[in-house]
């Protein structure tokens, strides 16, 4: 894992370093939260000294101090179990998870409680817990470092679920959950903590449940979301050379879904893909491809294809070339769409 | 520091054994424990000098190679080797141990190919070798989780006459998780043939134990639950023998589980993508180093009169052939076949893993000049 970059004191501006990373913007909004509001706590396995594995917390138990920032023990059901009680008394809990394929630990806090409380309390408790969870893969790790469990929470009543894509967008959207008086999911597409972008931050504000058009076009539509928008872009830089106009767009959250912004540009192109890592089966996909038919349906020129992880587990580091949807399997699904 | 002194002496007073058992000196010298009997002369512990003498070149093995890209990443042995190599030892054939990520040194102990241990660590394959000729579940990853398949295992056993019985590897940061806890439980309430042998190594990732437990005694755990328990010397192989092989026989004659606290280090980093400078100072690893466990083992075989330079030149070499071995495998391991990733997802593939696969190998044979 690359080096770390101490952000959590120095104002970012893109330009000095080549840019900021997801990381380093993750950091950032962490620290400023911290700032604003002194109910923010952070806590998670070796978050504090170590900085977290992927260093999102580093330097914060520094400069806020133990009673902000701390190591917890390993387990994950008392890190939400925790938290929930924390929220109850009133603070604002950022705990990490620090695998997907670790939250399932948590899960029963998670539904049962986390997601519940609220109706259950008929709106009298509201447990503002933002849980970070680095997901997906392409990084090489052994198993279950590289799992995308969205769908598990996005169908679970009660939770929003967000997934940035680029360091903007992380600070916008981890600022945004951290605010959020209902509990969020905030998933980390880790294969990109390390990809820059030239932005200043504090970057501009983005409300929970907006996409993000971030390529224009007017042949098809691709749907992604964090890790695979990368994938998408490049497969419509490809288009271009095939003579197809390829729309791109962030769907970035997952709950609650900004139905307006895809069925709008589904009905524009008339052709739809989606893309996920997760495998195909009952995967947010289907979720967006339902959206699309009941929005769009009129419109459609082919049916809404999808570009998925195979449905299998999540296979051993050197079989996930392989495995991961890349630019020509969306390219091959666009080609497909465009042959209606 | 003086804050884990403080707390050590706390909780000592809840402790069922009072100290920490050792049977050899860091110095060497044998030493004669009532609580804790070990049936091996210096001629038959040798080979337990010797198993850590081949596990602990092999994990070095791993190391490097690690850095030259033949594995993704590797979780190192080091230090820990009387923990990895007495308890398996201590093993009948016909029982089960249930390993994690931390015990390539263990799994190869009992007899797995260094090549099909490390294949989870090669990204190859989840796990290499085969449980069942084995005898070892497959390495766990997610924290704790085996613990609970190992007194499955054992209930299984137990109930069905058998005498076999289970062995349970956890970390000392796995103690805090829930099914930790709740396997020593069921443990408790079902008196399961089963050993919790915990390597105590002081850290889990950056955490260090005393921020881990409220009471850093985590042999305390089995008065709570009915278990009996002991807290060894995690570096002194005769102990690690010792206690697992009495466990074992309690175990099988009815007496149910035993908790075994190994108090131990890790010498290296947490896995080799991780950098304990940022955690840990490097001082601490020169007392350590004095408590070494093959030094010690040899020191003492050798003042018995059984290991002469000689046979440590004999054993040294084997070790390096099998490295050698282990090395010229990967390196010379045939191309993967990707369309393995399909394979035994189910007892039978689906439809729609059928079409998934067809559609790999249409775009592998696309692929194809
Ligand atoms: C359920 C779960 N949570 C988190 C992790 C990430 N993780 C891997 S190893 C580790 C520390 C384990 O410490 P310990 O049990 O003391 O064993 P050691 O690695 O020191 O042998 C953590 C937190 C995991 N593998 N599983």
């Amino acid at each position: 894992m690359s080096a770390p970059v101490r952000l959590a004191e120095s104002p970012s501006t893109g330009t000095a370093r080549g840019g900021v990373s997801l990381a380093e913007a993750l950091n950032r909004a962490l620290a400023d939260a911290m700032a604003a509001d002194e109910r923010v706590v952070v806590y998670g396995e070796d978050v504090g000294k170590l900085g977290g594995v992927f260093r999102v917390t580093d330097g914060l138990a520094e400069r806020f101090g133990e009673q902000r920032c701390f190591d917890s023990p390993l387990a994950e059901s008392g890190i939400v179990g925790t938290a929930i009680g924390m929220a109850m008394f009133g603070l604002r809990p950022v705990v990490e998870l620090q695998f997907d394929g670790f939250s399932y630990p948590a899960f029963n806090q998670v539904v049962s409680h986390l997601a519940k409380l609220r109706y259950r309390s008929q709106g009298r408790l509201d447990l503002p817990v933002v849980i970070r969870i680095p997901y997906g893969g392409g990084i090489g790790s052994v198993e279950h470092h590289s799992e995308s469990p969205e769908v598990y929470y996005a169908h679970t009543a009660g939770l929003k679920v967000v997934t940035p894509s680029t360091p903007s967008d992380a600070y916008a959207l981890l600022r945004a959950a951290i605010d959020c008086p209902d509990p969020v999911v905030f998933l980390e597409p880790k294969r990109r903590y390390w990809e820059r972008e030239d932005v200043t931050l504090p970057s501009p504000a983005v409300a929970l449940g907006s996409a993000a058009v971030r390529r224009e076009g007017r042949d098809v539509t691709v749907l992604a979301y964090g890790p695979t928008v990368p994938v998408a872009l490049a497969a419509a830089e490809e288009a271009v050379g095939e003579g197809w106009s390829v729309e791109v767009v962030d769907v970035r959250s997952l709950s609650p879904l900004d139905e307006e912004t895809i069925v709008a540009s589904a009905r524009r192109t008339g052709r739809v893909v989606v893309v996920q890592e997760a495998p195909r089966l009952a995967g947010y996909g289907a979720e967006l491809a339902a959206v699309v038919g009941e929005g769009a349906f009129g419109w459609l020129e082919a049916p809404v294809q999808r570009v998925t992880g195979f449905d299998t587990p999540y296979p051993p580091a050197r079989f996930e070339g392989w495995y991961l949807p890349d630019a020509d399997r969306v390219l091959d699904a666009i080609a497909v769409a465009m042959a209606y | 520091m003086a804050d884990v002194a403080v707390r050590q002496e706390l909780a000592g007073g809840s402790l069922p054994a009072r100290d920490i058992l050792t049977l050899l000196a860091p110095s060497g010298v044998r030493r004669e424990d009532p609580a804790l009997e070990c049936d091996l002369d210096a001629g038959a512990a040798a080979r337990l000098w010797e198993a850590m003498v081949i596990g602990r070149r092999l994990d070095r093995a791993a190391v490097a190679l690690t850095r030259q890209g033949e594995l993704g990443v590797y979780a190192s042995s080091a230090g820990q080797e009387a923990c990895q190599v007495g308890p398996v030892l201590a093993l009948d054939a016909e029982d089960w141990m249930f390993p994690t990520y931390r015990e390539t040194v263990a799994v190869v102990t009992r007899g797995v190919d260094p090549v099909e241990a490390l294949a989870l660590y090669r990204g190859s394959a989840h796990c290499g070798f085969d449980p069942r000729a084995a005898r070892i579940a497959p390495s766990a990853t997610p924290i704790a989780t085996q613990a609970l398949h190992a007194v499955g295992f054992a209930m299984a056993a137990a109930r069905t006459g058998s005498s076999v019985a289970a062995l349970a590897f956890l970390g000392d940061g796995a103690t805090s998780e829930g099914d930790a806890h709740e396997a020593l439980n069921f443990a408790g309430v079902f008196r399961a043939p089963c050993v919790f042998f915990v390597q105590n190594n002081g850290w889990a990732i950056s955490v260090p134990i005393e921020h881990q437990a409220g009471n850093v005694v985590l042999a305390a755990r089995g008065a709570a639950y009915g278990i009996p328990a002991l807290r060894i010397d995690g570096n002194d192989v005769l102990a690690t023998y010792a206690a697992t092989r009495a466990a074992l026989a309690r175990a099988r004659s009815g007496g149910g589980p035993t908790l075994i606290e190994a108090v131990t280090y890790r010498m290296e980093a947490h896995t080799t993508a991780d950098d304990p400078s940022r955690y840990r100072e490097a001082a601490v690893l020169d007392a350590w180093r004095q408590r070494d466990p093959l030094a010690r083992m040899e020191r003492y075989l050798r003042d018995a009169g059984v290991l002469d330079d000689a046979r440590v030149a004999s054993v040294t070499a084997e070790a390096d052939e099998r490295a050698a071995r282990l090395r010229r495998a990967l390196q010379d391991a045939a191309p993967l076949d990707p369309l393995r990733l399909f394979d035994h997802v189910y007892s039978a593939p689906t439809p729609l893993l059928e079409r998934q696969r067809a559609q790999l190998a249409d775009e592998l044979s696309r692929m194809e000049p």
